[in-house]
């Protein structure tokens, strides 16, 4: 029945991600800016003083991308040090202490959010809307220009051009985001996700914490954000209220990032290569999704010598049942979301290991908005590099050749995160206060700090006190390298192919489209991802899963 | 670098404004007049008019005479609506072992047989969840009616009258609901 319900729910997610694929392809070929959008766009265009025709190579859209990111980190620190003396505190919380905004607002420019504060106590509700919203928003929409600047590198012939930064970001989230966002801020209000700017309210001896929950919790899943408005993020009844609520914010979460496969198919004009890249990423999040589900399903030995029966319950709702909450899981680590719905330290320990090892494959099944597809590109050019050289052929891809600067900036993009977590989580455990929980869950907790930074998931085993100096600073490194690095990187493999000329396919062309090319990937992506990582986790959650099942 | 820089502010600025504030205010605004009741938190009032918490956010029912709900690990004490969060313990945690043994040696002695489910002595992922299995309020049903005087059948039968039937997710009941109904039922009774 759940497994029916779970293929239900992913063909939805695969029917819907169709129909926004067509409409972003849209987007970005000007097709929708007639009428009164259009000349609300032109507006903004006057008003910033550019139009859509002057574009620019790599290197203009990277430097106007870095400079709006910077602008953006800028704002938000600020308005993180000034929200004690700023409207909308009706809780009359004080300022971030100058360590934690740096790593707030560097978390939530790169789309990571991970959290060393706790939202209801530590930010008013100003610096929930107008600073960590507003970075939900843009954050994600760069995301979506880096995405759709490496599918013009790709599929343009012979130009120096890779488009318009201003415009891109203008359309992602005018025209993308804004819309999506307020009619899944909606429907989440009508199921009970709270949308305010009361003060708190007392009731007995409680005292319950409100604000404009709705529209931060539409785009922090839609753009795969994931930080929460409260601690317990979408655990936290007023974030997810219901076992609807639940699948619609599985739903918000994998929508857009598995939408952009398809808009690479339809401009390269064979939806073929993005089924095939729609293949790859599926094929990962079923397998994780069952191994998560069955592990959870065996549940925790321990707990039934104590009388205890039915699945762990530690961390979890009741209101999401095994299939939601599991759902959730797999889809909020496979993208780079990393909202929770239950709290992911208390898995069990093979449970805990498939949102862990989707982190550090590197955000590739379906990944962040637009960061899943330009980081999946670097492996599939990574794969079509290795394939050639055993077939013997110079290896293309879109029938662009791939020489020795594009495979330098694929191999940057695959590594960069892999060698932070590790270099990240070597040094810290050499420290003596490194570890939360003890044993090898301890391991596990330090592992995934350092994998969801890098990789900008931004969840937690959050058993793991993250919020000494050490850890605030190394992870704003993490993050900010762990965003940009790759980004860059395919930037300026977007430039090179992009002028290049594409030679028409002849017999011996390797198809990027076929089955096996699928399997081929698929494989390249968890060799890279085991090869990397298979010392950690057989020191941490199998060791720890062995430890369990032989009684303690 | 100047005018990159002139173009990123004027955008920033613009739709800073646009994502938020203005989005923000509309979805407030829009939610406030289509969906008061859980824009404003699914609040409940009693009969003298006093808000008495959320149909969403647990309580801490501690009388033996009143269903308890899950264990909560929300900091400072349980239940705390101002500050939500999970204990984070992982599976093999000896602290998690001790806590569980020590939680259900309470419902031993306060007369809860039989295996005791997870959700009843394992803390949930907000702290606040309002939401216990059917199975979890049945444990407790002779315990409950002991403490207030009432024949079991009856306190069973309004445990059944609560219960919602979730596809995919399983039978539970709303413990702050279940516990009105209760004073309710012996207000009529008496």
């Amino acid at each position: 029945m759940d497994a029916a319900a779970a293929a239900l729910f992913l063909l939805l997610v695969t029917g819907a991600a169709l129909l926004l694929s067509s409409y972003i392809h849209r987007v970005f070929s000007g097709g929708v800016s007639a009428g009164l959008p259009g000349a609300i766009e032109r507006t903004v265009y006057r008003f910033i003083g550019t139009t859509p025709e002057e574009e620019e190579g790599w290197r203009g859209y990277t430097r106007d991308l870095l400079i709006f990111n910077g602008i953006g980190f800028v704002v938000l620190f600020a308005l993180l040090l000034l929200q004690g003396a700023l409207p909308l505190n009706p809780g009359g919380v004080g300022a971030f202490d100058p360590l934690t905004a740096v790593n707030a607002a560097v978390s939530f420019v790169t789309n990571t959010n991970w959290q060393v504060y706790s939202g209801e106590v530590s930010a008013s509700y100003l610096s929930q809307m107008a600073g960590f919203t507003v970075q939900n928003f843009l954050s994600a929409a760069t995301g979506i220009c880096i995405a759709i600047a490496v599918m013009r590198g790709l599929t343009s012939q012979s130009t120096d051009r890779i488009g318009n930064f201003w415009v891109d970001m203008t359309r992602s989230v005018l025209y993308i985001l804004l819309p999506l966002a307020l009619t899944a801020a909606l429907l989440l209000a009508s199921q009970g996700v709270i949308q305010n700017l009361d003060a708190s309210v007392t009731a007995g001896p409680q005292t319950i914490a409100m604000g404009p929950v709705a529209s931060q919790e539409a785009i922090k899943l839609l753009g795969t954000n994931g930080g929460g408005f409260f601690a317990a993020n979408s655990a936290h009844p007023y974030e997810n209220p219901t076992a609807i609520s639940n699948l619609i914010e599985a739903f918000l979460i994998l929508l857009v990032p598995a939408a952009l496969p398809f808009v690479f198919g339809r401009m390269t004009g064979a939806m073929r290569q993005g089924w095939a890249i729609y293949a790859v990423m599926l094929t990962i999040y079923v397998a994780a999704f069952g191994g998560l589900y069955a592990a959870e399903l065996a549940g925790n030995p321990l707990m039934g010598e104590l009388g205890v029966s039915g699945i762990s319950m530690e961390g979890k709702e009741v209101r999401f049942g095994l299939l939601g909450t599991a759902l959730f899981a797999t889809s909020t680590t496979a993208t780079s979301c990393g909202a929770v719905d239950a709290m992911h330290d208390s898995l069990t320990p093979l449970g805990g290991m498939v949102p862990m090892l989707l982190i550090l494959l590197g955000e590739v099944v379906f990944g962040g908005v637009g960061s899943g597809f330009y980081t999946v590109t670097g492996f599939v050019v990574v794969a079509v590099f290795i394939a050639g050289l055993m077939i013997g052929r110079t290896p293309e891809f879109l029938g662009k050749k791939i020489e020795a600067a594009e495979m330098q900036m694929a191999v940057v993009t695959v590594l960069v995160p892999g060698v932070l977590v590790l270099l990240l989580s070597g040094i810290t455990l050499a420290l003596p206060w490194a570890m939360g929980n003890p044993g090898p869950h301890g391991l596990s907790e330090v592992v995934y700090a350092f994998a969801s930074m890098s990789n900008n998931n931004g969840s937690a085993f959050a058993g793991l006190d993250a919020t000494g100096p050490f850890y605030v600073i190394a992870g704003a490194l993490a993050m900010a390298v762990g965003r940009f690095a790759p980004a860059i990187a395919m930037l300026v493999l977007a430039g090179s192919m992009a002028e290049k000329k594409a030679i028409p396919p002849g017999p011996g062309t390797l198809s990027t489209a076929s089955p096996a090319f699928v399997a081929w990937t698929t494989l390249i992506i968890l060799l890279v991802g085991g090869l990397t990582f298979f010392p950690l986790l057989a020191m941490g959650p199998v060791a720890e899963y062995l430890l369990m099942v032989g009684g303690v | 670098m100047k005018e990159p820089l002139r173009r990123a502010i004027l955008l920033f600025a613009l739709l800073a404004t646009v994502t938020g504030v203005a989005y923000p205010l509309a979805v407030t605004l829009i939610a406030g007049a289509v969906f008061p009741f859980q824009a404003h938190g699914s609040l409940v009032t009693g009969d003298d008019g006093r808000i008495i918490g959320s149909v969403l956010i647990g309580q801490n029912f501690t009388a033996p005479f009143y269903f308890q709900g899950r264990p909560s690990a929300t900091p400072l004490t349980a239940y705390n609506a101002s500050h939500s969060g999970g204990s984070n313990l992982g599976p093999t945690n000896p602290v998690l072992l001790e806590q569980v043994t020590g939680r259900v040696q309470a419902l031993r002695e306060a007369g809860v047989a039989g295996l005791i489910p997870a959700d009843l002595v394992m803390t949930s992922g907000s702290g606040l969840d309002p939401h216990i299995s059917l199975d979890a309020a049945l444990v407790q049903v002779p315990a409950v009616a002991k403490a207030r005087g009432l024949p079991k059948d009856e306190v069973r039968a309004l445990v059944m009258a609560e219960a919602v039937d979730s596809p995919f997710v399983g039978t539970y009941v709303n413990v702050l609901s279940l516990n009105r109904a209760l004073d309710r039922m012996e207000g009529e009774d008496a």
